[in-house]
């Protein structure tokens, strides 16, 4: 199982259904974009998971570094009045 | 040829293409070159192997013997079997099983969109679910060949070699015989899917840069149940199981 040892890692986001995000759900090795698709297709949507797919190559996301994590999420644990929980929501409203 | 036989052998044959197949396919499951490859492989063995319990449920239906698709899979003989050689032919490389889907799917696809119109409403609806199946097993296997074709020189040699083993198996496809001839109203003329077939090959190994392997003296009989040494060793692997313990359930 070496084969894929060239080439890039792609992020796969599946769509469950229509009106929801994409959501992140793993990654894939494929040589390009079209072999990504259809390897996230065969390994990530297997049961009926979505409507919708995205690859992204993983090199094109730039990520927060762990260390930072205090100084960026840490102020805002005490700001709780940022929470929409203070108004009611009909009941009919999905997907807040 | 009273039409309730052909039906039942017709459904028969297109139901081992698919049992024959998918069982090779099987054959890459923690094989594969890749992970992502084993379980593309893996997902149209299975769909294949859910074309053909659809068709050989069918078959035994029409037959009225109390065989099921699992009798029909499982309990009969290498002489009884009328798939096509070409899907018996062993995995090779991976570019060898390639050449094999495509130039399989490339007949199935035109042969299925054929049949999804077909008066036996059966056929109809199996077709119809099968030719988006197949639709996504020709998408594949055509990116394939043009990637290994256009690929390094290794990945064109063994493409090239696996193209020259699986062509003389293509005729065979196209072959009418006395079955066919008698579901003329029920399932499409076999030559009249060449060309669509030909448009399909031209297209692909044209993008890959290849031509198309040279004409050789093809092999037929698949579908009288004279097969090569192959499919035997096959059966054996698939059938051991049920046949050894005949009751057994899982």
């Amino acid at each position: 199982m070496d084969g894929s040892r060239d080439w890039p890692l792609w992020e796969v986001f599946v769509r469950s259904r229509g009106g929801l995000a994409h959501k992140h759900v793993g990654s894939v090795h494929a040589a390009d974009a079209a072999m990504a698709l259809e390897a996230a297709r065969d390994v990530y949507t297997r049961r009926m998971e979505g409507v919708s797919l995205w690859v992204a190559p993983s090199a094109a996301i730039t990520a927060s570094d762990p260390a930072d994590a205090g100084s960026l999420f840490d102020p805002a644990k005490d700001k709780v009045y940022r929470h929409p929980t203070f108004y009611s929501i009909p009941d009919t409203v999905k997907h807040i | 040829m009273h039409r309730g036989e052909a039906t039942f052998r017709y459904a028969l044959r297109l139901g081992d293409d698919a049992l024959v197949l998918g069982q090779r396919l099987g054959e890459w499951c923690g094989k594969a070159p890749a992970l992502e490859i084993d379980l593309a492989l893996a997902n149209l063995g299975l769909d294949l192997i859910g074309q053909a319990t659809f068709l050989l449920g069918y078959a035994g239906e029409i037959e009225g013997k109390g065989r099921d698709a699992d009798r029909l899979a499982f309990h009969r003989d290498v002489m009884d079997f009328s798939n096509c050689l070409l899907v018996e032919q062993p995995n090779g490389d991976f570019a060898r099983t390639i050449a094999r889907q495509f130039l399989f799917s490339a007949w199935r696809a035109p042969l299925f969109e054929a049949l999804s119109t077909s008066s036996d409403e059966t056929l109809a609806a199996v077709a119809k679910k099968a030719v988006k199946e197949t639709a996504y097993h020709l998408r594949y296997s055509r990116e394939w060949v043009v990637r290994l074709g256009d690929g390094t020189d290794e990945s064109r040699r063994r493409l090239v070699e696996g193209l020259e083993w699986c062509w003389r198996f293509v005729d065979e496809l196209f072959e009418p015989d006395e079955v066919t001839r008698a579901l003329a109203n029920i399932a499409p003329d076999p030559a009249a899917l060449r060309p669509r077939f030909d448009a399909e090959v031209d297209k692909t190994l044209g993008e890959a840069g290849l031509d198309q392997p040279a004409a050789r003296r093809a092999v037929v009989g698949g579908r009288a149940g004279r097969h090569s040494e192959h499919l035997g060793h096959l059966l054996a692997e698939m059938q051991f199981l049920p046949r050894a313990y005949p009751e057994a359930r899982w």
